[in-house]
């Protein structure tokens, strides 16, 4: 059968979405806004997980490109091979939902542009790579916004395992998933499958945060820290 | 003192800074929260341990 070319509209998709999360729920998801750092295998899933459930304002900040590499892990195709990330997930995004807002920075982070850059969003999700980055992102956003809560993630290379990652809350604004010692600099690389899970952490906590209020969740009861 | 979960007992009062090196921590990689906020890394040469502080030292390692 061919694909359907026409687009739905934006009443059909909300319709879906509140029949599969309930309205109460989906308000919430579409009035959520989530800020992305890093486009790789943890921050491109997280985002097409995010649009999937209708998040409403999505903010993705990448300044890389579609690289061969990124295949076994990252969503994205290989005809967006050399594509900006930033440009070629708002795109896949769009396919998903074209009725999200979606903002997109194509720039590196650094402590210089951290302030400016993630000034609207609720929720910054740490999806970078490089461990220096990532405790770059969590130390700017922990120390310039008090009130904003950051979700991050260390360790999830290699395969098996699944239930050494989990989630955990660090402080009143922290949260950190992954199984914390798994390093890709170790010779063992990164892979889809639990890359995906590590993400579905991230995600799924933001779902849960955006639903339920940054204290109304069951994450932070279940730890066992 | 609980250091990520575990006690530790401080033998003397002890820089955040000479702690964090003692403990073969690469400062470049990590977040440390106290008590439940953060503790910027400027602050790490002038904020002084306690027995009764809960630390949190985030090591992160590569992957994304």
């Amino acid at each position: 059968m061919a694909d359907r070319d026409w687009v739905l509209t934006k009443e059909e998709i909300d319709a879906a979405l509140e029949a599969r999360h309930s309205r109460t729920v989906q308000e919430r998801l579409r009035a959520g806004k989530v800020a992305v750092a890093g486009l790789g295998g943890l921050g491109s899933n997280v985002a097409v997980s995010l649009a999937r459930i209708g998040v409403g304002h999505l903010h993705l900040v990448d300044f890389d490109r579609v690289d061969v590499t990124n295949l076994n892990r990252q969503q994205y195709f290989m005809r967006q091979i050399g594509r900006y990330k930033t440009d070629a997930l708002k795109e896949e995004l769009l396919e998903i939902n074209p009725y999200l807002d979606i903002r997109t920075d194509c720039v590196r982070v650094t402590e210089e542009n951290l302030e400016a850059l993630f000034q609207e969003e609720e929720i910054v999700c740490e999806a970078f790579d490089d461990p220096e980055c990532k405790a770059m992102l969590v130390n700017g956003i922990l120390e310039r916004f008090p009130e904003k809560i950051i979700v991050s993630a260390s360790g999830m290379a290699g395969y098996g395992q699944s239930n050494e990652i989990r989630t955990r809350k660090i402080g009143k604004n922290f949260y950190l998933c992954g199984d914390g010692v798994s390093d890709s600099g170790n010779g063992m690389g990164l892979m889809a499958p639990r890359v995906a899970v590590c993400a579905g952490h991230e995600a799924n906590l933001i779902a849960e945060l955006l639903i339920d209020g940054r204290d109304g969740g069951q994450t932070d009861k279940n730890d066992d820290k | 003192m609980k250091v990520n979960g575990e006690e530790k007992v401080l033998e003397k009062e002890i820089l955040l800074s000479e702690y964090l090196e003692q403990e073969g921590y690469q400062t470049g990689r990590i977040a440390v929260e106290r008590n439940g906020e953060i503790i910027p890394k400027r602050n790490y040469k002038a904020t002084i341990l306690h027995n009764d502080d809960v630390l949190e030292v985030v090591s992160f390692v590569g992957g994304g």
